[in-house]
């Protein structure tokens, strides 16, 4: 049984470049503390959009109450090595080792995994010191999120001993765990976001400990009528529309054919979303295209309730 | 030697920038009696599928003339930019010799580092993309970048692989640089990665470091030809607020770096028909109406005239959704005019373009 994606204590949120994955985990954050939960909300690339989709104007490294219940941060790896040097290796003095920038460089650059396993590992220590019920990230795009998930995993391969690698085991403890750790993907119903979210979900599971919690399909086009209701004949043939512009006017062929168009989109988004249906074993949740609400607060609001109602 | 002339696609994720990429280059090998290629990074399966071409490796495909529509005046190639085959070329070609070229290859840490090195896919681009220029085998290469933050990272590229070899960060990595000064660095590094593995990787950029003055050279040479005005941007965004504050950035961050944009694409945008005034009143008529409508209607037909009539009502207001849409679109497109002299408008198709009459008769609306 899939544990419910707001139990779990950790979501990364990912997707496909442009599907909405930022607007889509404010969602799943605001919806969280909606429902009495403290939830802190993380964006990983620090664009400031994670931020402005809960309202508000950019956050920094340090959480900030934004919202009942909620908290924002936005990742910054030099800002949590210089936690971690503290925190862990108990590295005296850190402010004092002028080259802090270099060093940051050359661990990030040299070593792999380790730009990754700081902003992973900053996600899981938050879930080990449970100030939060639930930690929304709002991570980078597929293609790199796998290597995130999997970073604590490749420093155990790489680096033989040495501190970092003692803190990679129960960090790889927490995002293995299925009741804590749990990957959302978002797609739109397109054929490029719907085959990488396929990849992606095969991905997570055959290269990471992390289990794929949930897909998200946003900006669903809405269907303009339900054929299922009516005759299987088009509502607007040739005949009705004849019949219908001598009562409303001509403008009815536009409108005929702007919705005919309008239903075949909603179709075709059916079809393109059916190699989702193959993926076992996660939740679903279907969002629909706001049409009156551009990306921000109100946006990630109408979204939040529908991912309480838990709608496919 | 004859100007290669170079187009640099960009914009945000999700904006169909490798399908705009496609068709510019398809519509100018049919207009002109050019050798074209197109590089793109990350081909949907139909489009790789229009332009024949296979969906990994670095290989350079002609697209064979019989698959157009009408016979091409020029010739069309396409290829994918592979990061992995690309790496191994680079530090082939750069090595001083082969020894080292293989002792780099078989360190355990390339893969890894090459594949996860900050940015490597964004100078890769560039490097590729010099290397055809250079090559003689094409009139026009047009290059499909990744979306928008991306794109600057590419065009930075060249600037960040120099300071990376002139860093002092690498001097403290190769023996001839450890100075007393790089001593707490590297007791740092030796307790946080231990000093194994600190050891491998000191090695393997040793070895990298031997690659810089040819590295060095070749990105510099890269940075001039973006500014020789052989080079032209084409920024693609679709007509809604998220990306087009993307597109608009963008243009704004190469305006700093010197470079400025040729064209805007406005993608997906919605046929203006919508406005009509007469649509909308008739729209309005319909749910207005919806209930005599339906019973007309249902007369003839013999159905349900209150389903009829609920349907009638949903159209009106489905239609009033798409004109809320076309409404903002429209503002949208306009704001983008501002940024480029030149702005193309494409509209929103029902399907993905999956064949090569499709990427014709877009590209003819993208060519002037």
């Amino acid at each position: 049984m899939t544990v419910p994606l707001l139990d779990r204590r950790l979501v990364v949120v990912t997707g496909k470049g442009g599907v909405g994955k930022t607007t889509v985990a404010a969602a799943i954050a605001t919806a969280a503390a909606e429902s009495g939960r403290r939830v802190l909300a993380c964006e990983v690339d620090a664009t400031g959009a994670l931020a402005a989709a809960l309202g508000v104007g950019p956050v920094g490294y340090e959480p900030r109450r934004v919202g009942p219940r909620l908290d924002a941060m936005a990742m910054d790896t030099e800002a949590s090595l210089r936690e971690y040097l503290r925190r862990y290796l108990h590295v005296p003095a850190v402010g004092r080792l002028a080259p802090l920038a270099a060093i940051f460089d050359f661990v990030a650059t040299a070593a792999p995994g380790v730009r990754e396993i700081l902003t992973i590992g900053k996600l899981a220590f938050e879930v080990r010191r449970g100030a939060y019920d639930l930690v929304v990230a709002d991570t980078v795009a597929t293609g790199h999120v796998v290597a995130q998930l999997a970073a604590p995993a490749t420093i155990g391969e790489l680096v033989p001993v040495g501190a970092i690698r003692d803190q990679a085991a129960w960090m790889q403890e927490i995002l293995a765990d299925p009741a804590r750790t749990g990957v959302a993907v978002v797609a739109t119903p397109d054929d490029l976001p719907v085959a990488e979210t396929v990849d992606l979900v095969t991905a997570v599971r055959s290269s990471t400990v992390v289990d794929v919690a949930a897909v998200v399909v946003n900006r669903m086009p809405a269907a303009p009528y339900d054929l299922g209701v009516a005759s299987a004949a088009d509502l607007f043939d040739p005949a009705t529309v004849a019949a219908l512009r001598s009562e409303v006017g001509s403008g009815i062929d536009v409108v005929a054919d702007t919705v005919r168009r309008a239903r075949r989109r909603h179709e075709r988004a059916v079809e393109l979303l059916a190699p989702l249906d193959t993926l076992p074993g996660l939740a679903r949740y279907r969002l629909p295209e706001l049409i009156d609400h551009p990306p921000g607060a109100r946006a990630t609001q109408v979204l939040a309730d529908l991912i309480t109602d838990g709608l496919w | 030697m004859k100007d290669v002339e170079v187009v640099l696609v960009c914009g945000p994720g999700g904006v169909g920038k490798t399908t705009v990429a496609a068709a510019i280059a398809t519509a100018t090998a049919v207009a002109r009696d050019a050798r074209v290629l197109v590089v793109t990074v990350d081909p949907a399966r139909r489009l790789a599928d229009a332009l024949g071409i296979a969906t990994l490796g670095n290989a350079e495909t002609v697209v064979a003339p019989d698959r157009f529509p009408e016979r091409p005046r020029g010739t069309l190639s396409a290829a994918m930019l592979d990061t992995v085959a690309s790496w191994e070329d680079l530090v082939r070609r750069n090595a001083p010799d082969v020894a080292t070229a293989e002792a780099l290859l078989a360190n355990p840490l390339y893969r890894t580092v090459t594949s996860r090195f900050a940015h490597s896919h964004d100078y890769l681009a560039l490097e590729r993309l010099h290397e055809l220029r250079a090559s003689g085998r094409y009139d026009v290469v047009v290059v499909d970048t990744p979306p928008s933050r991306s794109a600057l990272d590419v065009l930075d590229a060249p600037r960040r692989t120099a300071e990376f070899f002139s860093s002092r960060l690498l001097r403290w990595l190769v023996p001839a640089g450890r100075t007393a000064a790089a001593r707490p660095f590297r007791l740092v590094a030796d307790r946080l990665l231990g000093a194994r593995f600190v050891a491998d990787v000191t090695e393997f950029f040793t070895r990298l470091a031997t690659l810089e003055s040819s590295l060095v050279r070749r990105t510099t040479e890269i940075e001039a030809t973006l500014r020789d005005g052989t080079t032209s941007f084409v920024v693609v965004t679709t007509p809604e607020d998220g990306p087009a504050a993307e597109a608009t950035a963008l243009a704004a961050a190469l305006g700093e770096r010197g470079l400025a944009v040729d064209t805007v694409v406005c993608n997906r945008i919605h046929d203006d028909a919508v406005l009509d005034p007469g649509a909308r009143d008739a729209a309005r008529a319909l749910g207005r109406a919806a209930d005599r409508l339906g019973a007309r209607l249902a007369g003839s037909g013999g159905e349900d005239a209150a389903v009829l009539a609920r349907l009638l009502a949903e159209a009106g207001s489905s239609f009033a959704d798409e004109r809320v849409v076309a409404a903002r679109q429209l503002r949208v497109a306009e704001e983008l005019a501002a940024l480029a002299p030149r702005v193309v408008r494409l509209p929103r198709l029902d399907g993905a373009v999956g064949d090569l009459t499709g990427l014709v008769a877009l590209g003819s609306l993208l060519l002037d």
